[in-house]
């Protein structure tokens, strides 16, 4: 049985730490209420480019002459994995469960005798990817440093991708990251962007004329989209982290509340029967004279 | 309103502009082009350039650095990499930008040299249009 002092001790550090996770909770949701609102604001424009580009894709993908962005290298022997993560732990389940995802194709690939690379955005998914992966990093974005997450971000990712692209370092590159449902519900989510696949959308058959050309158009805008993708990737994964963050921090808020019904209990039983030992201890003092 | 078209002027982080205009004027990847109601469907890239759009409530212009536009019969949405109201245009975003493409266009390749020195020129000439 601990001491009083120390019962008492504890329930008093319990507190703080209730409070912190209260607090933290609080900070979540503000947090949360803005990513979601830029997500929201992004989704037009990502929308749009999306429609535009697959009714492109559509009609310009079967000639030989289309983009390798969109058509391929021609075989899928090197994947690049970008797996975004978090740059802040304390959000419950939301890190792990992207790396758990990643980790699962990495290890599929792996043993179709797959060439992997990785690149992590987010310094929690590097931590737990070294410790199996160390050898197929081939680059890491750091996002410490960025207080909201702007276009210009993903289109430094993006430009970072093309560029290995280009240097013909990879032939599939995957985005993975946490789909937004709700508070509760994140939804790990693998997404090849090279070579763009494009979900076969029932557009209004209205006949565009195109200037400059089709091809013209869709090689200016391949690169866009995957800005794109990326942007809304990294807004997905904002408005993920936060809501995982709140949810894990209301967890911990309740736990420490009932600890401190528990620990309460058990300081003023142990109370209690220091009293009545003191009072026995009178009593029968009193009765031996 | 017969002669009015919807139109839409989206970035990638927030939509700027949603009303109704008579006409649009779009700095075309192939030169300046003006859409109004009843434009036959048309897909355009855009170079850098000044868009101005002419509606029920009066004229505004916008600077825009390349993306695309979709026109139909009955709307036009401009997708821009980065569009900011003439007014707000500063002298630093300019050169900020044409910094960019003046490295850009230096680094690339000679098959890409048309392109990218297109867009130091076209950023160029926007500056002089916006003259800051």
């Amino acid at each position: 049985m601990p001491s009083l002092k120390a019962l008492k001790n504890r329930i008093v550090s319990v507190k703080n730490t209730r409070k912190i996770t209260k607090a933290m909770q609080m900070v979540a949701a503000a947090k949360l209420r803005r990513a979601q609102d830029s997500a929201e604001a992004a989704r037009p424009y990502a929308e749009r480019m999306m429609a535009v580009m697959s009714g492109l894709a559509a009609s310009v993908g079967g000639s030989s002459t289309a983009p390798k962005l969109l058509s391929g290298t021609g075989n899928d022997k090197v994947h690049l994995l970008v797996v975004m993560t978090s740059e802040r732990g304390l959000c419950g389940g939301f890190n792990s469960t992207i790396v758990r995802l990643a980790r699962g194709k990495i290890r599929a690939l792996l043993a179709e005798g797959k060439t992997v690379k990785i690149l992590t955005v987010g310094k929690k998914g590097r931590e737990q990817l070294k410790r199996d992966f160390s050898t197929l990093f081939v680059g890491h974005v750091d996002m410490t440093e960025v207080k909201r997450v702007g276009y210009a971000d993903a289109q430094g990712i993006a430009r970072d991708i093309l560029a290995r692209f280009d240097a013909g370092e990879f032939d599939v590159a995957t985005l993975f990251f946490n789909r937004f449902q709700s508070v509760i519900s994140q939804v790990p989510t693998a997404q090849q962007i090279i070579p763009a696949i494009f979900e076969q959308v029932e557009t209004e058959s209205t006949l565009y004329d195109y200037e400059p050309s089709e091809e013209a158009i869709l090689a200016d805008l391949l690169p866009r989209g995957i800005a794109t993708q990326v942007f809304t990737a990294l807004l997905e994964n904002g408005a993920s982290e936060q809501g995982a963050r709140m949810s894990a921090m209301d967890n911990a808020t309740r736990n420490a509340g009932d600890m401190i019904d528990r620990l309460t209990i058990v300081y003023n039983r142990s109370r209690q029967a220091a009293i009545t030992k003191e009072l026995i201890e009178i009593i029968s003092g009193a009765e031996a004279l | 309103m017969a002669n009015t078209l919807q139109f839409d002027l989206v970035s990638p982080e927030r939509r700027l502009a949603s009303v109704l205009a008579t006409e649009v004027l779009i700095p075309g990847a192939d030169g300046d082009m003006t859409a109004m109601a009843n434009h036959a469907a048309t897909i355009t890239s855009l170079r850098p350039g000044l868009l101005t759009v002419t509606g029920p409530e009066g004229k505004m212009t916008y600077a825009v650095t390349g993306g695309f536009a979709d026109i139909t019969a009955a709307s036009t949405s401009v997708l821009a990499e980065r569009a900011v109201p003439l007014s707000e245009v500063t002298a630093e975003m300019m050169d900020g930008l044409i910094a960019d493409a003046t490295t850009a266009a230096a680094a690339a390749s000679v098959d890409a040299r048309n392109v990218t020195d297109k867009l130091v020129a076209d950023l160029q000439a926007l500056r002089a249009a916006v003259g800051v």
